[in-house]
Formats: C-alpha cells, sequence, structure tokens
C-alpha cells in the first residue's frame, strides 16, 4: 500500500466517523451503469454546465455591469474614443487587454450554446427511447425546466455585453414585455427602471445570470442526479437485460475513469473550439444606441425559432375598449412557448393517461416500437427547425439568392402544414419497420440464397437471428400497447359511469395513439418461428459441405451458380449425393 | 480576370485610366479642369462625349432610351452624373444581363476608357454627381473609429454591421462591402444606385465618407483575433457550427468512448 | 485500498456509528465492499481484447495512455510559453482559418489540447486496461413497503392529534390567512424597481411612452455629426438618419439614452408626386418625409430605405412599410403604421418638426388604445 493510499484511507477513517459516508461510498462505487454513447449525451451538458462556471467566474474578475457611458481607451484602435457603456468596454478589454480574456469569453460561450444544444439532443433521446415514463416523470419535469432555465442563462448573457446586437435583442424583449396585456406597460417600466433602455436593465440582468439562473440550475441539476442515481439509469433491450436489472459496468474504477476522462475531454474540445472560431465578435458589432441597427440581427440559435415565430406571425393587433392586444407579439412571444413547454413538461402524463400504463419502464423503448410518440417527436423538432429557418430567413436569403417575403409565406403556410405530414410519414416508417422486425423475429433473416429443391421448387435460405438481434427485437413484446377498449356506459352491474365522457375521450386518445401499430408475435410464435427457421438452414447445410469438398456449386445471391465444365444439372448433382437434401 | 478585377478595384488606377481616357482624347488641357478655358475643355470633352454616345446607343439605349429619358424597364439617366455610371458599368452591374430583382456584379464587357466614355456622355446631358477624385478617394488621414460610428449609423442597417451585406424586400439584397474599392463604395454613397438611398455630400460630408471608407477597409484587412470568422455573420453561422460541427464531433467522441477495445 | 474498504478496529478509539461497545467485532470488520456486489451475466456474449490475451498489447496501452498524459503536461508548459511571449495584436495566418489572432490561436490550442489529452488518456485507460465484462444488478422496487407506507400515515396523525390543527378551527384560518398576505408586502418591495426621482413619480408609463423630445420648432439634426439640416441638403433619394437638436443636453441631464430611443427618426425625399399618402395635410416639405425610426412592431431601430420602392424594411423581423403610402404596413408581423413627423422650415432656412408626434412612437402596449 502507498504513502498516498494511507494518507487518502486516513481522511476516509476520519471523514466516515463524522458523517458515515463509507456506507455510501461502499454501495456506490459498486454501482452499474449501463453503458451506450447515447447515455452520454447529458453528461455533455452537465460539463459544458462546468465550464460555463468556470469561465463564468473568470469573467466576473473583469466584467462591470454599468450602463454608464464612457469613451472607451483600451487597444482596439476601431473604437478608440467612441462613447459607450462601461458593461461594453469592459467586454472588450476582456477581449483585448486581459491576456487569455478572449480565449476565456469565447470558452464561456461556445460551452453555453452547447450547454441547450446538449440538453436538447439528450431530450431527443430521453423522448424518443420512452425513459421518462414511470418512474422518471420527475425527472423529465425537471430537464423541461433545466432546458427553461437555460434559454434564461444564454439570452441573459447575450445581453450583457451591450454591444449593438445585444442591445437589439433588449429592445426586442422590452417590446414583447410591454405587448403582454393589462400588466405588459407596467411590468416592463419596473424591469427597466423606466423606459428604454434606462440605466439599470445590464446591472439587474447581471444579478439574475450570475446568481439567480445558475443557482437555481445547479439546485435542479443536482436533484437531476440524485434521482438517476436513486432510480437507476435505464437500459436498451439485449441479452441478459431486463426491467429489473442493470446491465453494464461498476462506477469504480470503469465510469470513473470514463465519465471522468469525457469530462476532460468536452472541457479540452470546448477550449480547443474558443482558440480556433470566433464567437460572438462584439466588436465588430459596436456599442449599443437605441438609435442603431445591423442587418441580420439574429438571437443565439435556440431563441432563434421564438424570433422566427415573431417575424412570421401575421399583423393582428384589436383594440377593445381603449385597451391595444398585440397578438402579433403575444402569441408568438408569450403564448407560444408557454404551451410548448407546459405540453412538453405534462408529456409523460398524457401519454401515460392514454396508455392506461401504470408500470415501471426500465427498459427502453426502440423508437419503432412507439410510432406515435416517435412521430410526436419528430412533429415538434420539424416545427421547430421551421420556426428557426424563421429567425434567420435573411441570411438564408442572402446566401441562397431568395426573396425573404417568399421564405415567410412558406413558412406561414409551412409551419401549419409540413409537420403533420412530418407525422405521418414518420409513424408510417415506424410502423414498416415494425413490420419488418415481425417477418424477421417468425421467419429469420434473409440469407438472400435461393436454393432449388430437388423437385424443381425454389426457396430462399433464411437463417435464425442472432441472440443478441433477438434479444433487442424480441423487446417489442414489451413496448407494445394495446389500444384502451372502448368505455361503457354502464357497468355490468348497472352502475353508469360518471366519467363517460372522459373514457370516451381517453379511449379516442389510446386509439390514435395505439390502433397501427404492429402486434409483435407472441414469444412461442417466435420460438416456432425461429426453429422452423433453424430448419431451413439445416436443408441448406450439406450443400455447403458439397460447396467445399469439390466446389460444383457455389450459393449465390439470386441463384446457383454453375461452375465452369460442370455438365451435371443440380438435380443430378444433387441426385448423385444420394437423392437427398 | 482575377487581374484585371484587382487592378480595377485599385482607386489610384482607376483614377489614372480615366486621365489617360481624357488625355487621349481630349489634350492636356483636361487634366487642370477649373483652370482650363471653358471652350478647350467643352472640345476636349467633345470626343469622349460622341463615343459614350456611340457605346450608350449599344449597350444601354434599350432599357434607358434613345436619349437617356428612361423606359418603363429602365430609369432615366439624365442627371444621374458620371459617378453613376461608373459605378454601374465597371462593377459590371449594367448593362443588366437580364430583368430581375437587382442588376448583379459580373465581368465587365468595357474597358475603362469606354466607362470614361459613357460617364461623360451622361453628365453632358445633365449636371450629376461627378467621379471622385484622387483627393477625395484619400482616407488615409481619416479617423477610423468616427467612420465606424457613421457606419453603424448610415450603412450597417443594410449591409450589416461586419460590411457582410443584408437582405432587402422582394429578392433585393445589400451587397457585402468585402471586396468593395474606395471608388466603389464612394460612388455608391454619392449617388444611390439601385435601391440605395442617395449620401450626399451636404448631409455626409466627404471627410464622413472618407471615414466610413476607413473603416470598410480596416473590416476587410482585419485579422480576425478569435479564430476562424464564420463570416461575422453572428448567431445563424454560429448555431450552425453548433449543431453540424460540435454536437457531430461529441457523438463521435460519445459514440467512441462507447465501443468495446478490440 | 484496504484503509477504505475494510476497517482496522485496532486503529480507532471511537467505533464510529455510535456502535455501542460490545458490539460483535466481525460487524466493524466486515468489508464494506463486497466483492464486485454484481455477477458477470451468463448470456452475455464476451470476447476477450488483444490487450487482455497479450502481454505486449497491453504493453503498448499502457505506454499509449502514459504518452497521452505527458502530452498533456507539455502543452501546458506550451500555454505559459504563449502566454508570455506572445503579445496580444500578433496576427497569424493559418491555412483554412485566414488571418487570425495568434494569442488566442496559441492558448486555445495548447490549453485544449492538454485538456483533452488527459480525457483521452483516461478513457483509453479504461477501455483497454480495466475489466471490460459486464455486469448485472438487481433493481430493486423503489416505492415503501405496506408497513413504511403505514408508518408514515400514523406519524402524520399523531402529528395531527398532538398540533391540534384539526381541532383549532380559529388558529388554522388565522395562519391561513397570515400566509396569504405574507407575499403582498413582498410583491410591494417590488414597487421601487422603477424608483421615484427626487421623492417624485414623475409621468405615468403612458405619457411617457407617449412623448417623445419633439416638439414645435425643434431643428433636425444629423445622427452622428449633429448638424442642422436645410431642405437643399437632402437630395431627391436621399436617405438621413436624425434626432432633435437638444438631443445630446437631454441626454447630458438625464445621464441615459432614452430620450434617443424614442426620438430618433429618418428623413427621406422623393418627387413630391410619388408621395401617395401622408398621416397630414403638408406634414412633407417639398418630398422631404420624416418618420419615427423605431419600429412599431417591437421596437427595432430601421433605416433599410428603399428608395426607388420607398419601402422601409425592419432588419429584426422584417416588417415593411411604405413611405410614400402614409407609413402603411405592407408586409410583415408589425401591426402599426410608422409615425410621421410633419415638418416644415423655420426664419433661418434649417428643417424644424412642425408639431410633435401625434401618436406614440414604437411598440403596441396596452394603454395605448
Amino acid at each position: 500500500m502507498s504513502t498516498t493510499e494511507k494518507v487518502g484511507g486516513k481522511v476516509a477513517t476520519y471523514v466516515d466517523d463524522r458523517v458515515g459516508s463509507n456506507r455510501f461510498l461502499g454501495r456506490s462505487l459498486k454501482k452499474v451503469f449501463p453503458d451506450h454513447w447515447s447515455f452520454m449525451l447529458g453528461e455533455i451538458a452537465l460539463y459544458s454546465f462546468i465550464v460555463v462556471l468556470l469561465s463564468g467566474v473568470f469573467l466576473t474578475l473583469f466584467y462591470k455591469p454599468s450602463m454608464v457611458e464612457v469613451v472607451y481607451d483600451g487597444s482596439y484602435v476601431p473604437l478608440k474614443g467612441v462613447m459607450m457603456s462601461e458593461a461594453y468596454a469592459s467586454t472588450l478589454d476582456i477581449s483585448f487587454d486581459v491576456r487569455g480574456g478572449l480565449l476565456i469569453r469565447q470558452m464561456h460561450h461556445w460551452a453555453a450554446l452547447l450547454f441547450i444544444a446538449a440538453m436538447a439532443v439528450h431530450m431527443f433521446r430521453v423522448f424518443f427511447t420512452g425513459a421518462f415514463r414511470k418512474p422518471r416523470e420527475f425527472n423529465w419535469i425537471i430537464g423541461i425546466a433545466l432546458i427553461t432555465l437555460g434559454l434564461g442563462a444564454g439570452f441573459s448573457g447575450y445581453s450583457l455585453p451591450d454591444d449593438l446586437l445585444s442591445g437589439t435583442g433588449l429592445q426586442i424583449a422590452r417590446g414583447i414585455v410591454q405587448a403582454i396585456p393589462i400588466v405588459g406597460t407596467w411590468g416592463a417600466f419596473l424591469l427597466f427602471d423606466g423606459e428604454f433602455p434606462g440605466t439599470e436593465f445590464i446591472s439587474r440582468l447581471y444579478g439574475v445570470h450570475i446568481l439567480l439562473i445558475p443557482g437555481l440550475i445547479l439546485a435542479l441539476i443536482t436533484v437531476h442526479l440524485m434521482m438517476v442515481w436513486t432510480q437507476k439509469h435505464t437500459q436498451f433491450p439485449g441479452p441478459g437485460r431486463t426491467n429489473d436489472n442493470v446491465v453494464g459496468y461498476p462506477l469504480m474504477p470503469i465510469y470513473m475513469a470514463k465519465a471522468g476522462g469525457f469530462f476532460f475531454v468536452v472541457f479540452g474540445v470546448i477550449t480547443l473550439i474558443s482558440g480556433l472560431v470566433t464567437i460572438n465578435p462584439i466588436w465588430i458589432f459596436g456599442p449599443y444606441t437605441p438609435d442603431q441597427v445591423s442587418a441580420g440581427s439574429q438571437p443565439d440559435w435556440y431563441i432563434g425559432w421564438l424570433d422566427g415565430a415573431l417575424r412570421i406571425f401575421p399583423n393582428i393587433e384589436t383594440v377593445l375598449f381603449g385597451y391595444t392586444i398585440s397578438w402579433n407579439i403575444f402569441i408568438p412571444a408569450v403564448i407560444l412557448p408557454g404551451i410548448v413547454f407546459t405540453v412538453a413538461a405534462f408529456y409523460p402524463f398524457i401519454e401515460a393517461w392514454a396508455t392506461g400504463d401504470k408500470r415501471d419502464h426500465n427498459l427502453l423503448d426502440r423508437p419503432r416500437n412507439a410510432p406515435t410518440r416517435t412521430a410526436l417527436g419528430v412533429m415538434a423538432i420539424t416545427f421547430y427547425f421551421l420556426l428557426f429557418i424563421g429567425g434567420g430567413n435573411d441570411v438564408i436569403a442572402i446566401t441562397f439568392d431568395l426573396s425573404i417575403n417568399s421564405i415567410i409565406w412558406f413558412l406561414r403556410i409551412g409551419v401549419i402544414v409540413i409537420p403533420p405530414i412530418a407525422f405521418l410519414v414518420t409513424r408510417r416508417i415506424c410502423i414498416g419497420l415494425q413490420r419488418k422486425d415481425r417477418e424477421k423475429l417468425l421467419h429469420g433473416y434473409e440469407s438472400g440464397r435461393i436454393l432449388r429443391l430437388p423437385h424443381g421448387e425454389y426457396i430462399e435460405v433464411h437463417e435464425p437471428l442472432p441472440s443478441k438481434e433477438r434479444a433487442v427485437l424480441e423487446s417489442a413484446i414489451e413496448s407494445y400497447r394495446a389500444p384502451l377498449p372502448a368505455p361503457q356506459k354502464v357497468d355490468a352491474n348497472g352502475v353508469r359511469n360518471k366519467r363517460y365522457r372522459l373514457d370516451v375521450l381517453r379511449a379516442k386518445l389510446s386509439h390514435w395513439y395505439y390502433a397501427d401499430d404492429i402486434k409483435p408475435p407472441t414469444r412461442e410464435e417466435i420460438e416456432a418461428g425461429q426453429a422452423h427457421v433453424a430448419h431451413d438452414a439445416a436443408l441448406e447445410a450439406p450443400l455447403h459441405e458439397y460447396d467445399e469438398a469439390s466446389t460444383v456449386m457455389v450459393p449465390f445471391h439470386g441463384g446457383i451458380l454453375h461452375t465452369e465444365g460442370e455438365p451435371m444439372s443440380n438435380k443430378q448433382q444433387l441426385e448423385e449425393r444420394g437423392g437427398n437434401l | 480576370m482575377k487581374a484585371l478585377a484587382a487592378r480595377r478595384r485599385n482607386p489610384i488606377v482607376a483614377t489614372l485610366l480615366l486621365f489617360v481616357a481624357l488625355l487621349g482624347v481630349g489634350g492636356v488641357y483636361a487634366v487642370a479642369t477649373s483652370a482650363a478655358p471653358a471652350e478647350a475643355v467643352a472640345t476636349a470633352d467633345q470626343t469622349a462625349i460622341d463615343e459614350g454616345k456611340r457605346l450608350y446607343l449599344e449597350g444601354c439605349s434599350s432599357c434607358h432610351g434613345l436619349n437617356a429619358q428612361g423606359t418603363a424597364t429602365g430609369p432615366t439617366l439624365i442627371g444621374v452624373g458620371a459617378a453613376s455610371v461608373h459605378f454601374q458599368v465597371s462593377t459590371g452591374r449594367m448593362p443588366m444581363a437580364a430583368p430581375g430583382a437587382q442588376a448583379p456584379v459580373k465581368p465587365v464587357d468595357y474597358s475603362e476608357a469606354d466607362v470614361a466614355a459613357m460617364a461623360a456622355y451622361i453628365a453632358s446631358l445633365a449636371p450629376g454627381p461627378a467621379i471622385p477624385t484622387a483627393e477625395q478617394l484619400d482616407y488615409t488621414d481619416a479617423d477610423i473609429a468616427e467612420g465606424g460610428v457613421l457606419f453603424r449609423i448610415n450603412c450597417a442597417q443594410c449591409h450589416q454591421a461586419a460590411g457582410g451585406g443584408g437582405a432587402l424586400t422582394q429578392g433585393k439584397h445589400a451587397p457585402s462591402l468585402m471586396s468593395s474599392s474606395a471608388q466603389e463604395i464612394y460612388e455608391a454613397m454619392l449617388t444611390g444606385p439601385q435601391n440605395m438611398p442617395v449620401f450626399a455630400d451636404t448631409t455626409l460630408p466627404v471627410e464622413d465618407k472618407q471615414a466610413i471608407i476607413a473603416y470598410i477597409k480596416d473590416l476587410q484587412e482585419a485579422e480576425s483575433p478569435g479564430g476562424i470568422a464564420l463570416g461575422r455573420i453572428g448567431p445563424v453561422a454560429e448555431g450552425l457550427f453548433l449543431w453540424a460541427g460540435v454536437i457531430a464531433v461529441f457523438i463521435g467522441i460519445a459514440v467512441w468512448i462507447g465501443i468495446k477495445a478490440r | 485500498m484496504s484503509e477504505i474498504t475494510t476497517r482496522d478496529s485496532g486503529s480507532l478509539p471511537d467505533h464510529g456509528h455510535g456502535a455501542p461497545e460490545g458490539t460483535n467485532p466481525d460487524d466493524l470488520a466486515r468489508p464494506l465492499y463486497e466483492g464486485p456486489g454484481a455477477l458477470p451475466a451468463a448470456d452475455i456474449p464476451h470476447r476477450p481484447r488483444r490487450s487482455d490475451i497479450d502481454p505486449k498489447a497491453a504493453r503498448r496501452a499502457e505506454r499509449q495512455v502514459a504518452a497521452l498524459f505527458v502530452l498533456a503536461m507539455l502543452m501546458f508548459i506550451l500555454f505559459v510559453v504563449g502566454y508570455i511571449a506572445i503579445s496580444p495584436f500578433t496576427e497569424v495566418y493559418v491555412p483554412v482559418f485566414g488571418l487570425i489572432g495568434a494569442q488566442n490561436f496559441v492558448l486555445g490550442l495548447t490549453l485544449g489540447l492538454g485538456i483533452f489529452c488527459i480525457g483521452a488518456g483516461a478513457i483509453q485507460w479504461a477501455k483497454k486496461l480495466m475489466p471490460d465484462v459486464e455486469v448485472v444488478q438487481e433493481r430493486h422496487p423503489l416505492r415503501s413497503t405496506p408497513h413504511e407506507d403505514a408508518e408514515a400515515l400514523d406519524q402524520y396523525e399523531r402529528g395531527k392529534e398532538e398540533s391540534g390543527f384539526g381541532q383549532y378551527r380559529i388558529i388554522r384560518r388565522t395562519l391561513i390567512g397570515a400566509m396569504a398576505l405574507l407575499p403582498i408586502p413582498l410583491i410591494v418591495l417590488l414597487r421601487d424597481l422603477w424608483s421615484p426621482k427626487d421623492g417624485s413619480f414623475g409621468p405615468s408609463p403612458v405619457e411617457l411612452l407617449s412623448t417623445t423630445a419633439w416638439v414645435e420648432g425643434m431643428p433636425v439634426v444629423t445622427d452622428g455629426t449633429y448638424v442642422k439640416l436645410r431642405p437643399e441638403d437632402i437630395p431627391v433619394g436621399g436617405l438621413v438618419s436624425a434626432l432633435p437638436e437638444n438631443i445630446m443636453e437631454i441626454q447630458e441631464a438625464e445621464h441615459n439614452l432614452n430620450a434617443r430611443g424614442k426620438a430618433a427618426i429618418i428623413l427621406v425625399r422623393m418627387e413630391p408626386d410619388e408621395i401617395r399618402a401622408q398621416q397630414g395635410d403638408g406634414w412633407d416639405y417639398q418630398g422631404i418625409l420624416a418618420y419615427s425610426k423605431i419600429c412599431t412592431h417591437v421596437g427595432c431601430p430601421i433605416a433599410l430605405y428603399e428608395h426607388r420602392t420607398h419601402h422601409l424594411l425592419c432588419p429584426c423581423h422584417q416588417s415593411t412599410f411604405d413611405l410614400a403610402d402614409a407609413g402603411n404596413v405592407v408586409f410583415g408581423p408589425a401591426a402599426r403604421r410608422m409615425p410621421q413627423l410633419p415638418i416644415g422650415v423655420n426664419e433661418e432656412g434649417f428643417l424644424v418638426a412642425k408639431a410633435p408626434f401625434a401618436e406614440p412612437v414604437g411598440p403596441s402596449f396596452w394603454e395605448r388604445g
């Protein structure tokens, strides 16, 4: 035992005497996690958040959250002598007069963009595999809250440098707040300490950005991870994997090394990108003044969809009893995100209600085995993507030489028409894949080899599935849901069903969800099918032997090939071997 | 073509060529325009004007009319000035190959002398903005920072803060300024080509124009302190890079971690 | 690692865990880490790696990992060298990247590669040299046992009983009342987010949103250079971003840019016969029109004026206004026309506002009507 270990052991004992930590360690170090690349997407988000925190602390040492106007006297020549807020001047100083400051600023920004993108990708994984199902509904809601907070963190950070782009973003945010009926005007005045731009907003936002939001995110991440810990990670179907076990590697040492190493990899790649690729060159955009604007003013990607919604929404505004309601702003910028995040948060409950399924699910669905869910996910992504295109329509217009007016009209119609099409197509594809899986389970692999039997019949040789693939395909049985039966108005005992109408709705929803799914074969059918396939394969086996012995016949795709100089027919050849196959 | 384009963008060369053309057709008096007797100038210019008219009738009159009075397909050129002609023709925007939302930049069919002749012809129809002199185009002493402020007030709304260009209505666009010469920038401000408004010397004096040119030139030549610039168009390019590049790299790494070693 | 996994009771004067004297020493000596705690699954296929069978391959993997860690050390040293040696404005030409800042490039490259190598080394170590046999661990139901359920309910009932929460109705109601009122002072506290100046609350939001620095006779000056304008300064097809003459004074007095954010206008000039409509009779001056620069949608400053179509396009959300037609909306999400400022000339021949804006500039708000 080395000296370090001795010291470490003493420390562990010392701590354990006071908090009983060894009990936890003993249980935890052997904790098993399943291995799959898609389970690391959440880790990317976690690690990039840590990078955001670390780089953010560095930035706070130099950044001044003040809107006081100063004359710039730093080393960036094209802005020398220009009036600007202290916030912008200090951000320029970080970029040009603090060595490595630009690197850290870029790391902060890239890591922030990555944080939200990784959360989104992680969410896709969780959604499409049904990992949000019981018992993990709370963690899904926490995840949605984290994404929402991530947007808030991102937008508040984007606004702090007080450059022309971020100031324009704040102007838009102010316009949105003002469009909220009844409370909007006062809300905006309170937030901004009066009119736009005022002198207080940046410092207020600063507090929110460096304390409130990160604090909440940190708290929620802690709960999120504790829940993963308690509930144990879900796993994909495979050999030996059931709903009641976890198959994988222990935390110590495998995941200590893999996850720990992955942290450094994420950290390192973010640093590399920040050294190689510019992000948010605020010195180009110039200081913010409320009477200047740049073409191509866009928010960061995660707000882009809301900006897109704002761009394509028709110009509807009504005046009722002397009060103005700006539907053209209120709906796309307030109602739409409200609906999107609420529906997303409650989705697990909606699906559970339609299913009537109260079991725990620790084994993940393959996306094809939940066609409606998968299709809904693709529909949502399509909707998001179209709005995102709207958010960058001017850049798209000049890049592809299109008219912004045509793009907007395309999107106005497209956001209504295209997502349902995406839904239908995805569902069809999933159902098609389900059919194929069913075939495979019943009849094995199509080997592509055609065999002619002595009496002239051609058959295609099928092969039994390898055990791993069979275990994966058999998970369809676990995933399959039959639609709920239509409810009865009066039950067998003549008692009236008080919730009849609700039950009708539920049955309809359930029907819509599951009616088109392909019912997988039962385990008995699979067993019989695979046995049959094994028999088929046995039929072909002598051919292979013959094949190897004298290369008279070589099986190939679609038929039987005669080798050169061989006068006998297939039949003769076979007869020669004893007449039986 | 590239060499020609590079030479064309150089303001000094362009101006010199203009002078050479004037010398060639009108004689030495043309150089000292203000001092020269009016009659001599008139004679000197007349040859250029005639040549310009010939070129005009060949290449431009089908849209702009036989007397430059304008038709349904092209606006009147009376009073647009020599600067306008030089800008439109020497960047290849005119003559237009086909009607469209906006005249695109394309290879130039005319020599500098031809352009100068056409400019002289149009200028002879009615007074208009003249081609800027070398002195006007000299931005070496201009204040870049002041130019930046004026650029953001007057130009960035269409041409984007980094001069990368931006979209206008119905398929029109404000072009990128990243390869524009000082003369092109000056002439564009002076004449308001296509849908660009006019920034006359009265509202944007010569020294302000020089400052703006100095700032744009600085943008063209500036290094990118933070690494590859992604077109300097901001969040859209960054978001694209993030999803197509960074996320893809991380998924690749995650797959690598997940694969069993052999 | 036995210090962690087993407790050497001899070295412990206190047994910890509050274990009473006389506890079976076997309990204390029991290893807290009991083997793998999970079993390799029999039916999971496993194939040994090259490094499992071939000692040479194992040594190669060992060297690989160590090399990555050495590379990391090297990079960190290079980082420090770069930090000291490269000045912030040194440029370097890197193919593909173009002309870029040398300092950021070198610092990012060295630090990033160094950190990456630590991670890559650790992962490679795990993949090549640590056991790669998958093990199985059972899950346990998360829900409490009926016994635990019952106990929780009992404890709740006991607490309810002992506190008398169900019994003292008046206490219960007053407590609820007090809790209901608690948020009110907290919300009231937020009132001064928009703080009173000089002890008075001043004009209401509606008044502030409805007024600008433009008053009758206020001369127009250019933005950026602050020069007064004469009508003949602006050619047909011209565009000028402009402000009221006293804008800088206001800014200095108020120490903010609020006035600028509302008063910014653009002046455009077209042939008088091109003007199809205006917001008031004779609000132009010889074809010169003044419109607010602040978009009526969400407030971006707009100056994308196309002088042939007379369209004004917002770069933020593409609302398009027709300045030849009273600033009406022709496309996009904005619902209101651009407010027009009536202009004329004063005795000295300078352009001035003939009157303040007739309607609030900028985005709509609830009380606007």
